[in-house]
């Protein structure tokens, strides 16, 4: 079957909701509206109003609401409407979510999936842009994973329901329906903590996720170089071994993320591959990303995302440096 | 459970245009109260529990007390952290938690003794001021867990209810609050969700007055805690929290109501007569004026004149309870003393179901730095007291 993401995200929740009793849905306009991207839709006639739920407007509710859920034994998957509107609830992923296992040392958990649309370049108010990876895989405990493409999509999100442990979904809501792709049959799940190559090459290695992943490859692939290009796929935990191996046999490296550039994702990749791969290393290593500012409003979003030219001329720094 | 007559009452006019406001002043809430502090009280309204029961209750409050003073003790020479009594609060904690299930939801603020009534050992609160980790999994094995950011885990006792309304369970999930949690966004969230969904979710407000040095009064406009609870289309229940058998009686009720997805918010008035915690003054903030009047509302003296009254008083060797408690207290304390040490696999243990390779990395590099350099052992104090 050919989907989009979107069409992925509600691919992987009719089967996690079919295979697994314990997982519920819920969130704001999940339920009669089928979620304001559809990503829920008709799982409320599939599945019942005891297992798919509109709630009130309160993510600090919905996401501390899914963690008492989950100690209890179920496998609440929630979706926030906007990844801008999560910040009310970071208390609730800070204090509780992400320390049920250790605080209880294994007695309790919380298995349970916060869905959420994150990124600019939809044309969006304020606070619908925000690309906050970097804060949110900051937090022990949690696991965050970012897919870019309608296969990953439902099989990241099918391994993220079933995980013992809370993962953050970030879904690239620029690109939910960009891209179409033939969606594997059935039971298909993608291993958090996996990243993959996109593309071989032996010039340079990109490395970026989500959202970011387009662009990169249209300017890998539009330039001729002969690029690896590395789809991170879970910021936390990072596959780390992978862009490892990929900088040794390049030596030389580029991340792209739309997120802040300062103690961003890319602040810590780097960091990695200079303690793993310094020596191989033949040019300091660029990032491509966001600026230390607001995410801006849509009239100016184009100043702020990382595009094609842009990521073309990290690259083109790498390999004359 | 309100004596107003609200629904025929028209709302009083103000300004020229005649246009009425609904207030404070239209709403009158009652505390309910079995016995008086002068000791009296209608044995028709004394619930209906066995003489073995109103004992218990008894000696529940007694173990409260004399556990709060001895945690203060060894803080004092310096064999804990920190510790924060309950002392004044014994009807309040006792009274409600006995009416809990084993199946029910347990998540407390300052209320220690219900996790000994549900099995849990002195040692593991010891453990638990001790800052030692087992202490919150030996409380977990009890449904039950203890929640330090004030309000949070209202949330989450909401989400536990849920997960009883889908497993149509014969239990309700209790948070145990205090007067300043009712200030926080989560309390707000929570308690709404609660009542949108009808779960089964008891929120037990113990307003002692303070939240550390804030007075309620000063902590919000409302006149009482327990008219918030209607904002949310729940019930509630004001109860004289000195009076154990009102408080009881109470949650009792509540419980009933909880059980078939009517959540309820109690609201027990009580005061806590020691500081928020051994680390802080509460001369700074309070008269004592103040905390003699409510040294003179002592609910275990109240409780007892009950007993008394009720022929039930020579069932009960005071002095014996108290060595009782004393002697489960100093073996408790031995075998927390006899804590093991610890290593640092320990913390990276619970992080993840399994440890990610950075985690690994991270905890293999410090144990070789361990290793090579045991003077670093000259840095790290394990403080297995506190």
């Amino acid at each position: 079957m050919q989907a989009t993401i979107v069409q992925a995200v509600n691919e992987a929740l009719h089967g996690a909701m079919e295979r697994d009793d314990r997982v519920v849905v819920f969130g704001e306009d999940v339920a009669e509206s089928g979620g304001v991207f559809r990503a829920t839709d008709e799982l409320l006639e599939e599945f019942g109003s005891d297992r798919v739920v509109d709630t009130p407007l309160s993510e600090i509710a919905i996401v501390g609401g899914a963690t008492g859920m989950a100690m209890y034994g179920y496998r609440p998957v929630v979706e926030i409407q906007f990844s801008g509107f999560l910040p009310p609830a970071f208390d609730q992923l800070v204090t509780n979510t992400s320390r049920i296992r250790w605080r209880t040392r294994g007695e309790l958990t919380a298995p349970m999936v916060v869905r959420m649309p994150y990124g600019a370049g939809v044309r969006a108010l304020e606070h619908h842009s925000e690309s906050l990876e970097g804060a949110y895989a900051h937090i022990p405990g949690l696991k965050v994973a970012v897919p870019s493409t309608p296969a990953d999509t439902k099989g990241l999100l099918t391994a993220a329901i079933r995980d013992p442990d809370p993962v953050l979904f970030m879904e690239p809501k620029r690109i939910y329906r960009s891209i179409r792709e033939e969606l594997p049959e059935g039971d298909h799940e993608v291993p958090l903590g996996e990243a993959a190559v996109r593309r071989e090459g032996d010039a340079v290695t990109v490395v970026a996720w989500g959202a970011m992943m387009p662009p990169t490859l249209e300017a890998v692939d539009d330039s001729g170089i002969d690029a690896e290009v590395i789809d991170l796929r879970t910021i936390s935990p990072m596959d780390t071994e992978t862009v490892v191996e990929s900088v040794k046999k390049t030596g030389r490296c580029v991340v792209v993320h739309e997120g802040p550039r300062t103690l961003g994702v890319g602040s810590e990749l780097i960091a990695r591959i200079n303690d793993e791969a310094l020596m191989y290393l033949e040019a300091p290593i660029e990032r491509v990303t966001g600026f230390d500012t607001q995410v801006p409003l849509l009239s100016m979003e184009d100043f702020y995302l990382p595009h094609p030219p842009r990521i073309l001329d990290g690259i083109e720094r790498a390999l004359t440096a | 459970m309100s004596d107003r007559e609200s629904d025929r009452r028209v709302p009083s006019a103000v300004g020229d245009g005649g246009v009425g406001l609904l207030t404070q002043a239209d709403l009158s809430v009652p505390t309910h109260q079995i016995v008086d502090p002068d000791g009296s009280y209608d044995p028709e309204a004394v619930p209906d529990l066995s003489a073995e029961e109103l004992c218990d209750l008894y000696r529940w409050m007694v173990t409260d007390r004399v556990f709060s003073r001895r945690m203060v003790n060894i803080q004092r020479r310096g064999e804990l952290g920190t510790f924060g009594s309950t002392r004044g609060q014994e009807a309040s904690i006792i009274g409600s938690a006995f009416t809990l299930e084993p199946q029910d939801w347990l998540y407390v603020g300052r209320a220690w003794t219900p996790m000994f009534m549900r099995g849990a050992s002195m040692t593991d609160m010891i453990h638990f001021w001790r800052g030692i980790e087992t202490a919150q999994q030996s409380f977990a094995k009890q449904n039950s867990q203890i929640a330090i950011s004030i309000g949070s885990h209202i949330p989450l006792v909401a989400g536990l209810a849920w997960g009883m309304q889908l497993d149509d369970a014969d239990a309700v999930a209790t948070a145990y609050i205090g007067d300043g949690a009712t200030s926080t966004g989560a309390a707000h969230e929570g308690i709404n969700l609660a009542g949108a969904l009808s779960l089964p979710a008891l929120f037990f407000c113990q307003n002692n007055q303070y939240a550390i040095s804030l007075n309620v009064e000063e902590q919000t406009g409302a006149k009482t805690l327990a008219q918030k609870a209607l904002a949310y289309g729940i019930d509630a229940i004001r109860v004289d929290g000195q009076d154990v058998l009102a408080v009881y009686d109470a949650v009792q009720t509540a419980r009933e109501r909880v059980k078939d997805g009517n959540p309820v918010f109690v609201e027990s008035v009580t005061y806590r007569l020691d500081a928020h915690t051994t680390s802080d003054d509460p001369t700074r903030y309070r008269d004592e004026e103040e905390v003699q009047e409510w040294e003179a509302k002592d609910p275990i003296e109240r409780y007892r004149s009950f007993l008394q009254s009720e022929g039930l008083w020579s069932r009960i060797d005071h002095d014996s309870i108290v060595d009782d408690i004393e002697t489960e207290f100093d073996e408790a304390l031995a075998t927390a003393d006899e804590l093991e040490e610890r290593r640092v696999r320990e913390l990276f243990a619970h992080v993840y179901d399994e440890l990610p390779s950075e985690l690994s990395r991270q905890l293999e590099a410090f144990e070789a730095l361990l290793e090579e350099r045991p003077e670093m052992d000259d840095y790290i104090e394990q403080r297995p007291k506190g």
